[in-house]
């Protein structure tokens, strides 16, 4: 996987998210507080639908996190670990930010996920 | 326990469905004496057992909130319930009683719950018209019709002939009905029975504040005839007569025993069947006695808990069992009105040989608080508390009383158990066995196993724990004692009563509340940087998300608090289990043009949206993918639609009847109260959603005791009911005033909604919210309708800000062009629909396709560059 430019750093607020279209995979994409960037699988594996870009972003002691809009159910936003329950994850992709335009990159782990790319 | 001869099973006759009856068959039920017998219960009274104990409130929450059988039939098929069924005699050669109609049944054991009646002296003109008794629902109805003012506005006057505790209580109702009421006592002071003569004369003045009048160490000598059979005043023993429209007679109560006294069953000379500690007749061992028309070993109670007492003994029995046997009660009591405390327990006249009395007295703060100590038995140098009197301040009650009951050791100083601002933590040192709830037999060591974190229970907060225990659930006056119990061991063992909202703030939504206006804090940045850590989460984000709305106003996507916002409020649109969203425009009050309806419908098609009639009276359309919502709202904006904030924990909708204008019953204009009810609190943010609902009249078309807020037409103005709910645990709405006009109604339910918003929970409905009060609804009613906290005119105000910035989210949401920029289904493909998002149909509409395999996009779709 290469990497993908999605939108500049002003098109998403802080401590929000926003789908991306990536290589026909939706991807969400969100920025923390601290303007560190983080990518998971927009599919809630819990909820079965393409909707984890629109939770809302927080923390869990140090570990930034989202909150499926569904359901709530937490996901660690660095690796995509579901926070209550370890065994569901989500995929979670890296992202770098060059010159005010972000970009979703490759896989961050080779684990298999519930949601096998295509 | 084997069948009757004639092969039936076994049946148990009980006569009197009332407080204890109802009890005992709860009993029967629940512990399995229904498993080998057959329950008849037969009730003279027209309705179900009610909580007599609670009767005054009937004047405010009616009948059905009084109810112990709401739906006046036991669930068990073992147990028959007949009402408006008199017994009228006992056969016992033959084991049978004949009811009223001449009906005779048969019993192989029969209990007697008759009750009690109130005495009537018998003095002349005591069956006039306008003379009455206080004992049942009926006997306040009628008191009620008697108490309206006359055709000219003239208000009533009435005297209650006995000054005990029922008396009081009496007279107090009656002057909340609008009738200037006296007391009659022929005693020297007021309660005689429980309290001296300082604690009778403090309770006087008292009493006379709250705007009585009080008249004691008089006889009554006759109730005087107007000339045509009607009460014209009351005649005293050397003083002028009372002028008076209305005579009740408290001057105690006698057991209904005649039913067993013409069976030849052993009475006692004061009243009552005389029973042993087993609640067995002494005369027939088929035949037992229970609650007030019982007398065990002589003795008649007139109180509730002995009666439940004596009911679990005889079910017990019955069983088998051997456990149980009554030897006696608590006699303590604790006045019921509204703003006198008075409370008087264990041997409160020192009547123990050596028993000292220890007195704080305060004449000008109308204080009276005696405590009688006696010498510990086997501990020397030590003292236990035998009884007190509390009068002017009673809040001691629930710790004092247990501690007679328990005999603990008092500490060293007692006296700082009644001194002003001195209450320590003691209820740690109660012992376990000490019963801390005496209306349900509950001691401490059952409550501290319901809240055993390692327990079977594991309750975690006082609903849990009086739900659990059944603690606090019937006179209520041991709440403080149990809460503090509970907290205390919470506290003991480091579980500390966690309050907190969530890991990121240590504060409950209500002091959040506070801190925020204190230091008024504008975002949520402020506020966890402020007060919390972390950078919160799916709980703290949208609270604070309400907070700030609820104080500030503004649009809830403006800046930073866009991202605090709940998926619901973040995209004005509630979402749906596909991704997708519905949407539902405000219908005020349920009325809308055929112009509207005709919009909503070309919208809908338009769009391809499934369209559905709510439950709110208005009309839902789903299947909206989010990027389509702006479109279809500049649709609706422009037909003069706003948003319906189903999306928010905010006002839904104020459900309204057709009422006067079509109804051919109705007494108000409903529709117009409705409406301007919805539009006066649309997008006010609150703790939880809110729902009101006007009904034209007490057909009560439109459910509004099912709502938050509830308005009743009625021939004088409106009735304002508080605090229903639907949903899982549903709750009629209580009364909070009658007949009041359109303002005052207005200006209520604003102190009220306001009151709400400041000091719930998260997520806590106005129901649970009222429940959890100190004093509950009779604690909104001060804040509310009296004025006690004097907040009134800021509740007011801060209403009045409200409706003044209201302006329509989504409106203001398209009008700008950065709230938009959101509603995007990929941001670097804001036009590509979300490929994940299927139909089908069904029934001729839209419905979400079943989503059964991972969600797979493929690798065709164009990938859009950075914009
Ligand atoms: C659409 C509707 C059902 C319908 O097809 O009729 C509905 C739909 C939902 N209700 Fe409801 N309720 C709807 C009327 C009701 C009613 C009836 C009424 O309002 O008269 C009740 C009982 C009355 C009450 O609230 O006390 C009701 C009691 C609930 C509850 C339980 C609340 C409680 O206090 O126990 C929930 C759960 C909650 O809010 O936590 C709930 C939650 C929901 C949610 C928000 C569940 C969810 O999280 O997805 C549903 C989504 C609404 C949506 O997507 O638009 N809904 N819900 C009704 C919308 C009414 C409207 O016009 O706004
Ligand atoms: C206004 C008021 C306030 C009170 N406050 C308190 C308080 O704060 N604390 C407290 O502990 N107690 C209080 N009490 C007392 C409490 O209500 C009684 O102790 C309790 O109701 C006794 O229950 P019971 O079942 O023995 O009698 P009841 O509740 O009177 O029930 C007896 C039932 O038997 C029926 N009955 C009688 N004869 C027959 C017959 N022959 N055939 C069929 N049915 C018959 C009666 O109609 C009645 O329905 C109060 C009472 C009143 C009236
Ligand atoms: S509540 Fe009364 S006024 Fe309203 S529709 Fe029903 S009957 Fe008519
Ligand atoms: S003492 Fe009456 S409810 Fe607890």
């Amino acid at each position: 996987m290469s990497w993908t430019p999605v939108c500049t750093v002003d098109d998403l607020p802080r401590e929000r998210g926003v789908a991306a279209l990536v290589e026909g995979r939706a991807v969400a994409l969100f920025r923390t507080y601290d303007d560190a960037w983080f990518a998971l699988d927009n599919r809630c594996p819990f909820a079965n639908a393409s909707v984890l870009a629109r939770g809302i972003v927080g923390t869990r002691g140090d570990v930034p996190f989202v909150a499926s809009p569904m359901l709530k159910q937490p996901f660690g936003l660095r690796d995509g670990v579901c926070l209550d329950d370890p065994t569901v994850r989500v995929q979670a992709y890296a992202v770098r930010v060059t010159d005010g335009v972000v970009h979703i990159g490759p896989a961050l782990t080779d684990q298999p996920t519930d949601q096998e790319a295509p | 326990m084997s069948p009757t001869t004639d092969g039936r099973r076994p049946r148990i006759v009980v006569v009197g469905h009332g407080m204890v009856g109802h009890r005992f068959v709860a009993a029967a039920v629940e512990r399995g004496l229904t498993a080998t017998h057959d329950v008849v219960v037969l009730g003279e009274e027209p309705r179900a057992a009610y909580d007599r104990v609670a009767l005054t409130s009937f004047f405010e929450v009616g009948a059905d909130a009084l109810s112990l059988l709401p739906g006046g039939a036991y669930d068990d098929p073992r147990v028959t319930l007949r009402l408006t069924t008199a017994v009228v005699g006992i056969d016992r050669d033959a084991r049978t009683v004949t009811t009223a109609e001449g009906e005779e049944i048969a019993y192989d054991e029969l209990v007697l719950a008759t009750g009690a009646a109130p005495f009537v002296p018998p003095v002349p003109g005591k069956d006039l018209d306008g003379c009455f008794v206080y004992r049942t629902i009926e006997d306040l109805e009628a008191i009620r019709t008697a108490a309206a003012p006359g055709p000219d506005g003239t208000r009533k006057r009435g005297v209650v002939i006995g000054g005990g505790l029922l008396g009081l209580e009496a007279a107090n109702a009656l002057h909340q009905l609008g009738v200037e009421a006296h007391v009659v006592e022929m005693a020297p002071r007021l309660m005689p029975v429980q309290l001296d003569e300082t604690g009778g004369a403090t309770l006087v003045r008292h009493i006379e504040k709250l705007g009585l009048t009080v008249h004691c160490g008089v006889a009554s000598t006759e109730v005087l005839d107007d000339g045509t059979g009607r009460v014209a005043g009351l005649g005293l023993r050397d003083a002028d007569p009372i002028a008076a429209d209305i005579v009740v007679f408290s001057a105690g109560i006698r057991p209904r025993d005649g039913l067993a006294r013409d069976a030849a069953l052993e009475v006692t000379p004061r009243g009552g069947v005389l029973v042993d500690e087993r609640l067995r007749s002494v005369t027939d061992p088929h035949v037992w006695a229970i609650g007030e028309c019982a007398a065990p070993a002589g003795v008649m109670y007139g109180l509730v808990a002995p009666g439940y007492a004596m009911a679990e003994i005889v079910v017990d029995t019955l069983l088998g069992g051997t456990a149980g046997a009554f030897t006696g009660a608590d006699m303590s009591t604790k006045l019921k009105l509204l703003g006198v405390d008075v409370a008087s327990f264990g041997d409160a006249f020192a009547t123990t040989p050596d028993a000292l009395e220890l007195v704080f007295s305060d004449a000008v703060a109308g204080l009276y608080k005696k405590l009688v100590v006696g010498p510990a038995p086997d501990a020397p140098d030590s003292w236990v508390l035998l009884g007190g009197i509390l009068v002017g301040d009673a809040s001691a009650y629930g710790l004092l009383r247990p501690m007679v009951a328990s005999g603990m050791l008092l500490p060293d100083n007692p006296e700082e158990l009644i001194l002003p601002e001195s209450r320590g933590a003691l209820q740690l040192g109660l012992p376990d066995e000490a019963v801390v709830c005496s209306c349900n037999n509950v001691t401490k060591r059952d409550l501290l196993d319901a809240v055993d974190v390692d327990g079977a229970h594991r309750c975690e907060d006082l609903g849990a724990t009086k739900a659990c225990t059944g603690a606090g659930t019937t006179c209520g006056s041991c709440v403080p004692t149990v809460k503090g119990i509970i907290e205390d061991y919470f506290t003991a063992v480091g579980k500390a009563v966690d309050t907190s909202l969530c890991e990121h703030f240590a504060l409950t939504r209500q002091e959040l509340f506070d801190v925020v206006a204190v230091h008024g804090y504008r975002s949520f940045t402020e506020v966890v940087e402020g007060h919390g850590t972390g950078r919160g989460c799916d709980i703290c984000r949208p609270t604070i998300a309400s907070i700030l709305a609820s104080q500030l106003g503004g649009h809830v996507l403006e800046g930073e608090t866009g991202a605090l916002q709940d998926t619901n409020d973040a995209y004005l649109a509630n979402i749906q289990k596909n991704g997708t969203y519905s949407v539902v425009p405000r219908i005020p009050g349920g009325e809308i043009t055929p112009e509207k309806l005709i919009v909503i419908g070309e919208v809908a098609r338009d769009f391809g949206l499934y369209t559905k009639i709510t439950g709110g009276q208005r009309i839902d359309l789903f299947g909206a993918r989010m990027e389509e919502l702006p479109a279809i709202w500049t649709r609706l904006v422009d037909a003069g639609f706003e948003s319906g904030h189903a999306y928010g924990k905010s006002l839904r909708t104020v459900k309204s009847c057709v009422g006067s204008t079509w109804c051919r019953y109705g007494v108000q204009d409903s529709v117009q109260l409705a409406i301007d009810l919805e539009l006066r609190y649309r997008g006010l943010r609150s703790p939880h959603k809110l729902k009101g609902g006007v009904s034209g009249c007490a057909r009560e078309c439109a459910e509004a005791r099912s709502k938050d807020f509830g308005v009743i037409a009625t021939e004088k103005g409106w009735n304002l009911y508080v605090a229903g709910n639907g949903g899982a645990t549903p709750r009629h709405a209580e009364l909070l005033v009658g007949d009041v006009d359109t303002a005052t109604l207005v200006r209520y339910l604003d102190r009220f909604l306001m009151y709400y918003i400041r000091t719930a929970d998260r997520l806590q409905r106005t129901a649970p919210w009222v429940e959890s009060l100190d004093g509950g609804l009779e604690r909104v009613r001060e804040v509310v309708v009296d004025d006690a906290l004097g907040l009134g005119s800021e509740l007011e105000a801060a209403m009045a800000r409200h409706v003044d910035s209201y302006f329509d989210e989504w409106k203001a949401t398209l009008d700008d062009p950065a709230k938009l920029a959101r509603f995007v289904s990929f941001v670097n493909a804001p036009d590509v629909p979300d490929p994940a998002i299927t139909f089908t149909t069904e029934r001729g509409q839209v419905r979400p396709a079943e989503p059964d395999a991972p969600v797979d996009l493929g690798a065709s779709i164009p990938v859009g560059a950075p914009r």
